[in-house]
């Protein structure tokens, strides 16, 4: 059983989210000033605009920056310590805030080409995360 | 806006205060800066509380009135609790600030408070972890220790910082916090002894990160035109800011540049008409040793990059360039989340008197900057003796 904390789809979220079901990243662009955004929010933080679409990217990027939890703060983490809290950059220029897969935490490194997986960590939540690109 | 001043401190120390209550502590701390200021507590006409978490701590929400009917304040007296994560305190010193320079009243009572190890480490870190973003950072296992270990792996990238320099900030906070009773830890620590501790969040180790503390810290503020019928020693708040950065971490343009602080920063030197060298004493939000190298920087008392070595160099030690953090900072006294902006108010304003144990000799003008959440809100003050 998944003990670590499940987002919950919301007003702004939920394409996000059901994208990731599908095992497809999506990335809300502003239709007005063309930039990506994300987390998934209503307005563009650029320019205000609420005219966005949702855009399929293509999940490749590299880390930016990364660390290795050896003290978890959610007792669902406890099993997993070491585990690795990364920031990749996506090709896009949007970053996020998500956990890599398939790698051991030593292996990381600032500027790694990675690329999107989906974990179907439960029945109604799948997870984006990361592994090493072309692996 | 009127000039103001403050005419007295009050504080616990930061520490596992047992036996007493988050209402006491706070009552304590509240009485003493009152006392101090040589008024009476039905002078008060306005009282601001900043806590974070009071509710999952310890239980109790609605803690401004509870704190003031124990202090005594008149019934007529607004009473509000301030919170924004660790930087709670800073925005209640603020608010009781503006209060004052608009005209609005003349005697203001800001304080801070923070009881955290009542709870178990569990129910604390649980209570810090709502902080950050639920969704999309805390669901992915991040952790503040995390948080400033990513801003130290891109640090240690872009401008290469060395572990050793983050672990002499730890040297350095501790060996100032030995003379200070207000202080949580009271022994010096060898960079050996910073560099061999436990992992917390790799790169960085237990020494590298403040203990949670219990304790509350107060100021009562008046006009300056008056502040002299009160005190010898009134000190003046020259430059007053308080700022929003991002909500989450990876939205930030680069996670080794700490935005609100900049802009702090940047409005509170100008309202003074100062600039970064003109500081003799800082006490910085080193939450982290990596924390307090990032806010030498994004203050501007060095050049990007340069913080690290300005520690090696020795520059931020009392006598040298710019005293940091002489009363020990978080990393040595404690960081009881909600009280921590004005517990470094009071450590300033004791330089200023004159009457600081860990004195910066001829101390005229000082910083106090707190930061909270995740980057997302951060004050600055900057205070002169007069
Ligand atoms: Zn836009």
């Amino acid at each position: 059983m998944y003990k670590k904390p499940l987002p919950r789809p919301t007003l702004e979220s939920k394409e996000f989210w059901e994208g990731c079901k599908r095992h497809e990243l999506l990335i809300q662009r502003c239709r007005d000033c063309g930039s990506y955004r994300h987390y998934p929010r209503l307005l563009c933080p650029k320019c205000n605009s609420e005219n966005t679409e949702w855009v399929k990217v293509s999940g490749k990027g590299q880390v930016y920056t990364w660390a290795i939890a050896v003290q978890p703060f959610h007792p669902g983490f406890a099993e997993d310590v070491p585990y690795a809290m990364v920031i990749v950059e996506l090709e896009e220029g949007v970053r996020l805030m998500t956990n890599i897969a398939d790698s051991r935490p030593e292996d990381l490194y600032i500027g790694m080409p990675v690329e999107v997986v989906f974990d179907d960590v439960a029945e109604e939540v799948t997870l984006p995360k990361f592994k090493p690109a072309g692996k | 806006m009127r000039s103001v001043s403050i005419i007295g401190i009050g504080t616990t120390p930061f520490s596992v205060l047992e036996g007493k209550s988050l209402k006491e502590i706070a009552t304590m701390a509240c009485v003493e800066a009152i006392n101090d200021a040589r008024i009476a507590k039905e002078d008060i006409q306005t009282f601001y509380l900043g806590n974070y978490c009071s509710g999952i701590l310890v239980g109790q929400e609605t803690i401004a009135p509870l704190v003031a009917n124990s202090v005594g304040l008149r019934k007529e007296t607004p009473c509000t609790k301030i919170e924004g994560a660790c930087c709670s305190a800073g925005i209640a010193f603020r608010d009781a600030f503006l209060m004052v320079a608009a005209g609005v009243c003349d005697f203001a009572l800001a304080a801070g408070v923070e009881k955290m190890t009542s709870v178990s480490t569990a129910k604390a870190t649980e209570g810090l972890a709502s902080a950050m973003d639920q969704e999309y950072e805390a669901r992915t296992g991040l952790t503040f220790p995390g948080f400033f270990a990513m801003v130290a792996r891109r640090h240690m990238y872009e401008f290469g910082t060395t572990i050793e320099q983050l672990g002499m900030v730890s040297v350095k906070n501790h060996n100032n916090g030995v003379v200070n009773p207000r202080a949580r830890f009271r022994n010096k620590v060898t960079l050996d002894e910073v560099m061999n501790s436990r992992l917390i969040a790799d790169p960085l180790k237990l020494y590298d990160c403040c203990p949670i503390s219990d304790g509350a810290a107060a100021a009562v503020l008046c006009p300056t035109e008056i502040a002299r019928q009160f005190t010898d020693k009134p000190i003046e708040i020259v430059g007053s800011a308080h700022t929003l950065g991002y909500a989450t971490m990876y939205e930030m343009d680069s996670v080794t540049t700490i935005l609100p602080t900049v802009l702090a920063a940047k409005q509170a030197f100008e309202m003074a008409g100062l600039k970064p060298g003109d500081i003799d004493v800082a006490e910085l939000h080193d939450c982290f040793t990596m924390a307090e190298i990032v806010d030498s920087e994004d203050l501007g008392f060095f050049e990007k990059g340069r913080g690290g070595p300005a520690v090696e160099e020795g520059l931020t030690q009392v006598g040298g360039k710019i005293a940091i953090n002489p009363s020990g900072g978080l990393l040595s006294k404690g960081h009881p989340v909600g009280a921590t902006g004005i517990g470094q108010v009071y450590e300033i304003v004791k330089q200023l008197r004159g009457e600081h144990e860990n004195q910066v000799r001829g101390a005229e003008i000082g910083l106090a900057h707190n930061l909270g959440a995740t980057g997302q809100v951060a004050t600055v003050h900057i205070l002169r003796r007069r």
